[in-house]
């Protein structure tokens, strides 16, 4: 017996070469398999047949024109929250902490509407506004960092804590503020001189949206250039690598990881800038509404690729406003996106196994062997 | 003024949930397996428990009156219904403990699925797990009624709840003592059993040693001829398992069978952060939790000055300004014994040593 019994069947090999091409088609495949899967589950569970499932859902992110600039004003949001994120991300620096970023951002803002309203011009009122959130947004993010940079303190850890302390102190501030006294909410904020509101654009439906959507465009190809294009971009790639290599070719990896994540956190202040400013012109605690933990999978799903990222952020935000849609019209609860935006993630991070590793057959018949199932 | 003894019962059924979701997570943790999805297994828990219960009752209400005469002929001739007698309040406790433990073992093998036979990124999956099991457990729970067609106008499981529920017998006349040591219910002495169990398997047993093993090196073990892979799935399955229980003493104890969707709130990342406060000690997180479990509640027993409410949100705040201090703390000293494992969030591959 020349071979022992115990030889494996197969064995786990990383591959080199994997094409672009075949890499998007498995992705392609994992997603059209999770949204049969998703159809399946929808029809056991509403009686609808798959098809018009479908229909109903394109119908809730996009039946109407004011419907579809809300789901492009919410992608926007989605976006920006998954942009800035990554960088940090992009460093190997888990920043989940983008739930309390923004809601710091969206504190700051609100605090400086409410109480510099009588004093300052529209146009420096907004200025100071925006300022003050992508400060506040970037010291969130800059304490896991010096942390981190300082005596390796476990930063998924750190900025998970962040989220609760910020929205402890937004709660806080809810009921300092709050209007009518007793009533536990900030209400709508200089409702009747609209002071701090970011403007609307153009005569349009879609004019209260367009602000936001540009922003969000703008962060997009500033973000893709950072990454791509700078110097500081490629700093950040050295530093996620290998920290030993960066340290060996001069790069200051403290400075490196304090920076980016302040460029982080202050993107995410800006959104929640947007939140207040542009979106709700009032504070609440669920103002994000987990997106800063949606925002960790979209910018993970999309490899860390701005432009790509404007594609998944959409899909999440059409599985919402469509199995929204789906449940209520059937008065089933609205969580049912979760369901599917979970199942959907699941087959994207399961499919990923078959673009980095091969899987090879010990046996000789059974040539290099092809992972693609 | 402060009243300690109806205070430390309120800290202690708050904690409990925190212990059973924290002493899985350190579980899982010690195999290397950053499970940031404990939230969501725990309402998947809650959920699959409250599923079981509710279809168990329903079940029960259906043969009660399929055999309503027969019943009440038992009755009257002083034997009575052998099934309603023995068979319902056995099966009332172990059908939503086994749906409840079914649940979360299908949410951990997901994960280890995921994380360590594809080895893909245990924050993304984890994530991905918190979203689909809090969306799983508030779909269901608001939708049970009308999916299962049944005639009730909510879900309060009070009849299998009372089993669950049930005092140690001296409870009542014990005094203070009964009232802080005696009042709870099963599933509150369990936890602080399988959290003793879990201290001394993971500190005292070869078992435990081979598992911090692979949690701190797993490329170290493998050559120690330890199954990686298995330490892994069997750590994280069963720390899934003990946080599902958390959910489930939560909605069957604690909320008496009532589900209202969002109660457990934010209870499952408390505890995580309960993970790191021990230092990954499950034997210390059996105070831990109860010390949480009373800053969770502390702003009820504090002298209330009804024109400063907001202090109370502070006071919420305490529990995560306390851990993150131990965090950095833990980090400066930089003792080799508080660490946390070596290898935490990292998906080991053999090929790449």
């Amino acid at each position: 017996m020349a071979k022992t019994k115990s030889e494996p069947l197969f064995h786990i090999a990383k591959r080199a070469d994997m094409t672009l091409k075949k890499a998007i088609l498995i992705r392609v495949v994992a997603i059209v398999a999770a949204l049969i899967l998703c159809a399946i589950i929808t029809m056991i569970t509403t009686g609808l047949n798959p098809l018009s499932v479908y229909g109903s859902m394109a119908n809730g992110a996009f039946g109407t024109v004011r419907k579809s600039w809300i789901t492009a004003q919410d992608t926007s949001i989605l976006l920006l929250i998954a942009l800035a994120l990554t960088p940090a991300f992009k460093m190997k620096f888990w920043n989940i902490g983008g739930e309390g970023q923004v809601l710091v951002g969206a504190l700051a803002t609100s605090a400086v509407m409410l109480k510099l309203a009588p004093y300052l011009p529209h146009p420096a009122l907004v200025a100071v506004m925006l300022v003050a959130a992508i400060l506040a947004g970037g010291i969130w993010g800059v304490l896991p960092a010096i942390c981190k940079a300082k005596w390796n303190t476990n930063e998924t850890l750190f900025t998970l804590m962040m989220n609760y302390i910020a929205t402890q102190l937004t709660a806080f501030y809810i009921i300092v503020w709050e209007y009518p006294k007793g009533a536990g909410k900030v209400g709508i904020i200089n409702a009747d001189t609209e002071l701090g509101w970011l403007p609307r654009i153009g005569n349009f439906i879609g004019g209260k949206y367009v602000l936001t959507i540009f922003i969000a465009v703008l962060t997009t190809v500033a973000m893709f250039a950072y990454l791509y294009y700078s110097k500081q971009g490629y700093e950040i790639c050295v530093v996620g690598e290998s920290e030993n290599t960066a340290r060996y070719v001069g790069i200051n990896v403290g400075k490196v990881i304090i920076r980016t994540m302040f460029i982080s956190g202050a993107i995410c202040g800006l959104t929640g800038f947007i939140l207040v400013a542009g979106v709700h012109q009032t504070i609440t605690t669920s103002l994000v509404g987990g997106q800063g933990f949606t925002a960790v999978m979209v910018s993970w799903l999309a490899k860390f690729n701005p432009l790509i990222m404007i594609f998944a952020s959409l899909l999440i935000v059409f599985l919402k406003k469509g199995a929204g849609e789906v449940a209520s019209s059937c008065g089933l609860n609205e969580s049912f996106s979760e369901i599917l935006t979970g199942i959907i993630i699941f087959f994207i991070i399961g499919c990923e196994f078959f673009i980095r590793y091969k899987i090879v057959f010990n046996k000789k018949s059974a040539k290099g062997g092809n992972g693609n199932v | 003024m402060f009243n300690i003894v109806s205070f430390i019962p309120k800290a202690v059924v708050q904690g409990i949930p925190l212990l059973y979701g924290s002493t899985g997570e350190i579980v899982t943790q010690k195999s290397g397996n950053l499970n940031l999805g404990i939230p969501g297994v725990m309402y998947v828990g809650a959920i699959s428990g409250v599923i079981g219960a509710f279809n168990f009752e329903q079940a029960v209400k259906s043969y009660e009156a399929a055999n309503a005469a027969e019943i009440a002929a038992a009755a009257a001739s002083n034997s009575p219904d052998a099934f309603l007698t023995y068979g319902v309040p056995f099966l009332s406790v172990l059908i939503p403990m086994l749906s409840c433990l079914l649940g979360s073992l299908l949410m951990g093998l997901l994960y280890c699925f995921l994380t360590v036979t594809l080895k893909a990124n245990q924050n993304v999956t984890g994530l991905a797990m918190t979203t689909f099991g809090v969306g799983f457990g508030n779909f269901f729970g608001a939708s049970l009624i009308k999916l299962s067609g049944a005639d009730v106008p909510s879900i309060a499981l009070t009849n299998t709840s009372k089993y669950f529920s049930v005092k140690l017998p001296f409870a009542e006349s014990a005094g203070w003592f009964g009232k802080i040591f005696l009042s709870y219910g099963p599933l509150a002495y369990l936890s602080i059993i399988i959290a003793i169990v879990a201290a001394l398997v993971i500190k005292k047993t070869r078992v435990g040693l081979h598992l911090r093993a692979v949690g701190e090196s797993p490329a170290t073990a493998d050559s120690a001829g330890i199954n990686v892979t298995m330490y892994k799935y069997g750590a994280t399955c069963i720390g899934c398992m003990i946080a599902g229980l958390g959910g489930l003493y939560y909605v069957m104890d604690y909320a008496t069978g009532v589900w209202s969707n969002d109660a457990f709130g934010d209870r499952g990342w408390l505890a995580i952060a309960l993970v790191i406060f021990t230092i990954w000690k499950p034997d210390m997180s059996i105070f831990a939790s109860i010390l949480f479990g009373g800053l969770y509640i502390l702003y009820l027993f504090l002298p209330m000055n009804i024109d400063h409410m907001e202090y109370q949100q502070l006071y919420k705040m305490i529990p995560y300004v306390v851990t993150l201090i131990v965090l950095v703390i833990t980090s400066i000293r930089n003792k080799r014994e508080n660490q946390p494992p070596a290898s935490l969030g990292l998906p080991y591959f053999r090929e790449e040593r």
